[in-house]
């Protein structure tokens, strides 16, 4: 399905498409450009509105180095909270997805429903009773609660990989299942190998929804620098910084430029992905 | 809905241990975390002093006081306005993107783009762009000679961060719709050609009911995200004492739950904003029967 979308003849289009187009990219990158060009100048030029800088200067970035000092620690945070949450989506949702999408048993029916209700079951509700779960068992303050659920599944990664492994033929797994392959076999062999664009889609999003996010961080980890994670820390030098524009635009540019660079290297899974949970 | 394979034999045991987190997430993430949810909702705790129970106490204390009808009206207010000019928007974007020739690729990046980056770092550049004195649309106002604007101001902060909320999404809602326009058969646009159809009587007769599923599906999202929008409304609206000009359920549970720890009350709200969502859910799940076409 997906790769017939990606394989379609091209039209040439109209110049009142182009122009629109040019408008809507304007409008959408723009944002991104006016904090890059703000972040390369000196902090005297903030207020010129030029778009493109007058004097250029790294300055900006010299002193995110010299004056916060904690920032890589807050990279180093989100990532490894990011790459822990990944890997536990991924094995896990992969694990059900592949369930789900080959078999049919007792309960299977009522278990994946119940999945797909979570979906409108908002997590604000859960973010109390774990809050006091963690707290009671003295984890608060620890990065253990900002990981540890993803490794519990989810209704979004379970339902995308399901929906990409039912395209894969069933002959497969029965062929498999012929030859004496084991369900992980099958799993490991056929499933797994055969649907990594989804999979890495999943890991993708899970990847940047985690790097991005700001209430668990703000509620679990102490408010100090040092030991959160970029967003908070880029909350908190909103305030520290306040009115320092330059300055905080290359806290910008370097909390969106990873994000950036992982979407602009897969962006064809990325949007593929996205696309897979809306098509039935 | 599920697969086809009967598990033989072996099968059956590794099929469980494979579900198993997913069954511990069910049971302890969401049944169990609704089900503590309400519980709570029913004391009185800040997690120093111990527990005590007021019964439905807090939900009484919640429905006479007018800060959180207040918030519960703004929630409203901004799902009500965000959730159409995110279809709407979205659904303009994919037509345009639909059209767009050589270089389309280049343009879905570009428009996806700001679905991906952290809403902080997005925040911190529109409190710039929204800033009063100085900011980029008042320098951009001032320049044509029109009196500036105070955009993060009481009067209209409500449309200032549903702008930045809706700039922040259309780029999802584009693509998933986008998915959906490239699934028409274009088989049905060449037999309405033949028969004289106009470009209008096409988009009304064909594309819209064909995609009707998709867009169904994008009404569902915005409107959860709506109803839990958080970062935008946190980087655009904190003040210096913490308090929000745009103070939403979700804005309150966080407040009264992880800066004042009342967990009960915060639970309560909480439950509120889930029944809230539910309920709409199955308003709109109603409404599918009739307005969404499956072939």
């Amino acid at each position: 399905m997906i790769d017939k979308i990606a394989r379609r003849r091209r039209r040439p289009a109209s110049v009142p498409v182009y122009l629109a187009l040019a408008i809507v990219l304007v409008v959408t990158a723009g944002p991104f450009l006016w904090m890059l060009s703000t972040s390369l100048k000196p902090q005297a030029d903030q207020y010129d509105g030029r778009f493109i800088p007058a004097r250029l200067t790294l300055r900006n970035y010299e002193r995110l180095i010299s004056s916060a000092p904690y920032l890589l620690d807050e990279v180093l945070n989100s990532f490894e909270i990011s790459l822990l949450n990944t890997a536990g989506q991924v094995v896990t949702c992969a694990m059900a997805g592949f369930i789900f999408a080959v078999f049919r048993f007792k309960g299977s029916k009522l278990l994946f429903g119940l999945l797909l209700a979570t979906f409108v079951i908002p997590p604000q509700v859960a973010l109390i009773p774990n809050f006091i779960f963690f707290s009671k068992i003295g984890l608060v303050g620890t990065k253990l609660p900002l990981w540890i659920t993803a490794f519990l599944g989810g209704a979004y990664g379970t339902f995308l990989l399901r929906q990409y492994y039912t395209s894969i033929p069933i002959e497969l797994a029965e062929a498999g299942r012929m030859d004496g392959v084991t369900l992980p076999g099958m799993f490991f062999r056929i499933y797994l190998p055969l649907g990594k664009p989804a999979l890495s889609a999943l890991a993708i999003i899970t990847f940047t929804g985690t790097w991005n996010d700001l209430i668990r961080p703000l509620i679990y980890l102490p408010s100090q620098q040092k030991l959160t994670t970029l967003t908070v820390g880029l909350s908190l030098y909103q305030a520290t910084y306040s009115g320092q524009w330059t300055f905080l635009m290359a806290c910008a540019v370097l909390s969106v430029f990873p994000i950036l660079l992982i979407f602009f290297v897969a962006q064809k899974q990325i949007i593929e992905g996205v696309a897979l949970t809306g098509i039935k | 809905m599920t697969g086809t394979l009967k598990p033989l034999g072996a099968e059956r045991v590794w099929l469980w241990a494979m579900l198993a987190p997913t069954i511990l997430g069910i049971i302890f993430g969401t049944a169990g975390s609704l089900v503590a949810s309400g519980a709570i909702s029913l004391l009185k705790w800040d997690l120093i002093n111990p527990a005590s129970w007021v019964g439905l106490g807090n939900y009484s204390q919640l429905a006479v006081d007018p800060k959180f009808l207040a918030s519960i009206r703004v929630t409203l207010e901004f799902t009500a306005l965000y959730v159409p000019l995110c279809i709407v928007g979205s659904l303009a974007l994919a037509l345009l993107l639909n059209r767009g020739g050589h270089g389309q690729g280049f343009f879905r990046t570009m428009v996806f783009a700001p679905s991906i980056t952290s809403a902080v770092a997005i925040g911190l550049i529109f409190n710039w762009i929204y800033a009063k004195d100085e900011g980029l649309l008042n320098r951009m106002i001032a320049a044509v000679g029109l009196p500036t604007v105070n955009w993060l101001g009481d009067r209209n902060i409500f449309f200032s961060v549903t702008i930045a909320n809706v700039w922040g999404a259309l780029g999802e809602g584009a693509i998933i719709l986008l998915a959906g326009l490239k699934s028409v058969p274009a088989t049905y646009y060449e037999a309405a050609t033949i028969d004289g159809a106009s470009a209008r009587k096409k988009f009304f007769s064909i594309t819209l009911p064909l995609i009707s599923p998709a867009i169904f599906f994008q009404v569902i999202i915005a409107t959860v995200n709506a109803l839990q929008a958080f970062e935008y409304i946190y980087m655009l609206t904190r003040r210096t004492q913490g308090e929000s000009a745009m103070a939403t359920v979700v804005y309150m549970v966080y407040r009264n739950g992880f800066r004042w720890f009342s967990m009960g009350l915060a639970s309560a709200q909480a439950m509120i904003l889930a029944v809230v969502i539910i309920a709409l859910m199955v308003v709109y799940f109603r409404l599918e029967k009739k307005l969404v076409t499956y072939d």
